[in-house]
């Protein structure tokens, strides 16, 4: 049904034949895959799956053995700066300075990427009040609570108004209703604003219906696709059987099935 | 350009503003350098007679000598500290989102560099405003003129510390660098004793002393201290910071340094 549009709307990231190593371990192995405008897609795989080895080649953290990575067609190898400007990222690991202020961290940030202190402060209130922190933006992040620190991320990860958002396992050691809050606010982004997300996950039940689904094991692409063409190929009736069906293994997280 | 610049400013901001939030740290870096000048000095001043040498016009007191070795010390730590905390950066991932920024890796390195620099610089001018109440006369354009030195030295040895922390996968705890880096570094200097006193018992240190960086950064800060310029110290300092920031830089290079080729992500 949007083969026809996909044809024409470029893509956001594409990822072609990607490889690396680790001396003997294959973190990789030729993993392929395309996000386009507006796609929430969800990197499905269990811990260990290449997840975090992916989003550091795409971000540049580490160079790639073989394959490419492009974003709007800017090779991350070859023209760093440009695919880096597009990117957001939150990385699993929280990355908010503790003894800073909610406000001086985005600052910070808005700073690497080059806005002018003026800009730097209206994009810091704009995502402060989109994310419901405006009244802690001087309280320092460690006095905010997981899931508000998380928010805070995202809003970090947007501050330069990027096309392309990478979270990684954002929502490890957040609660049901954090877990649940983040997710749609990043929902929401990503329908409002025409934003491509690529959410890395190992709890199946963080996809839903409308989500693209790139499900990655042992370092390969096992397959991609809107979630209902994944299921269906798969010839199962729910994503969690589709997921245990093609790697072999079980995903936990959510209702039994 | 400006996205340079104001990148570089919001780096140097935020290391203030740790800064400042890190009493703890603030104290315990200006404590370390002062028990040196208030005891040791004031213990080994019958002992270790200093005679006249360059840049001294006179007899010095013990402690006058060794404050450019305390100055030294107190950019020492200040360069491995921030190395530590780039260590312990990476594994929190802040390093991260440093360089996942668009400017090239090399400017953010090299500007994280500088902040740190900053911060030492100003713990030294405090240091020297304590030593000046504890009668450590200094020329007044000495202190304008130690700045650049200042400058050099903090940067060749940040970028030591720097070039640590690419090629170390992980810093268990201080100790670690405190034995192998810092008091080595330290002692085989001349920042306690003149060389030529080291030479007189073993010319083999002697050797060695010359050969460590921190003896040209001690001399370095030493002579601009006194309006003087000792020019093999400048160009030796120079030189090891050009080796220590292109093997840094080099270090952290996506696609070719110690940091690509060390083992992957633990998780993920």
């Amino acid at each position: 049904m949007k083969g026809a549009e996909n044809a024409i709307v470029p893509a956001v990231l594409e990822v072609v034949g990607l490889s690396h190593n680790f001396g003997a371990r294959r973190a990789l192995d030729h993993a392929g895959f395309t996000i386009r405008p507006g796609e929430f897609t969800v990197l499905l795989g269990q811990n260990g799956a290449g997840k975090t080895t992916l989003f550091s080649l795409v971000t540049r953290l580490f160079g790639s053995d073989q394959g490419a990575i492009r974003v709007f067609g800017h090779d991350v190898n070859r023209r760093p700066s440009e695919a880096l400007k597009r990117i957001g990222v939150v990385f699993q690991q929280r990355t908010l300075d503790p003894d800073l202020s909610v406000r001086q961290n985005l600052m910070y940030h808005a700073a690497l990427h080059g806005l002018s202190r003026r800009a730097a402060k209206s994009r810091v209130a704009e995502e402060l009040a989109r994310i419901d922190l405006t009244d802690r933006a001087d309280d320092k992040v460690r006095q905010l609570s997981g899931g508000q620190a998380r928010r805070v991320e995202v809003a970090r990860a947007l501050m330069h108004e990027p096309r392309l958002l990478l979270l990684d396992e954002p929502t490890v050691g957040l609660d049901m209703a954090s877990r649940q809050s983040l997710l749609e606010h990043v929902r929401r982004q990503c329908r409002d604003k025409g934003l491509a997300v690529l959410w890395a996950t190992h709890l199946i039940d963080e996809v839903d219906d409308e989500s693209h689904v790139i499900v990655l094991h042992q370092g390969k692409v096992l397959d991609t696709g809107v979630v209902n063409e994944v299921v269906e190929r798969a010839g199962t009736t729910t994503i969690r059987e589709a997921f245990a069906g093609l790697t072999g293994s079980q995903l936990n997280g959510g209702k039994a099935p | 350009m400006l996205h340079y610049l104001r990148c570089l400013e919001g780096i140097v901001r935020r290391e203030a503003l740790r800064f400042v939030h890190q009493r703890g740290r603030f104290i315990s870096a200006l404590v370390r350098p002062l028990v040196w000048l208030f005891i040791f000095a004031a213990g080994f001043r019958s002992v270790l007679g200093v005679s006249i040498i360059e840049p001294y016009d006179t007899y010095v007191l013990y402690e006058v000598y060794i404050t450019p070795g305390l100055i030294g010390m107190i950019q020492l730590f200040n360069g491995m500290q921030s190395s530590l905390s780039m260590v312990y950066d990476r594994e929190m991932g802040s390093m991260k989102t440093l360089l996942v920024s668009p400017l090239p890796r090399w400017y953010m390195l090299t500007s994280k560099l500088l902040a740190g620099v900053a911060v030492s610089i100003l713990q030294v001018y405090v240091f020297l405003i304590i030593a000046w109440l504890w009668g450590v006369d200094i020329p007044l354009i000495g202190y304008l003129t130690v700045l650049p030195a200042l400058v050099l030295s903090g940067l060749m040895l940040g970028a030591l510390g720097l070039l640590l922390s690419s090629a170390i996968k992980q810093l268990e705890n201080f100790a670690g660098v405190m034995n192998f880096v810092i008091f080595p570094m330290f002692f085989a200097s001349s920042a306690l004793y003149p060389l030529w006193r080291v030479a007189e018992t073993s010319p083999m240190l002697r050797t060695v002393c010359d050969f460590n960086p921190f003896t040209p950064a001690v001399e370095l800060i030493r002579f601009s201290l006194y309006g003087q310029l000792n020019v093999n110290a400048l160009l030796y300092v120079s030189g090891a910071l050009a080796v220590f920031l292109g093997l840094a830089i080099y270090g952290y290079d996506p696609s070719k340094g110690f940091v690509a080729r060390r083992g992957g992500p633990a998780a993920g």
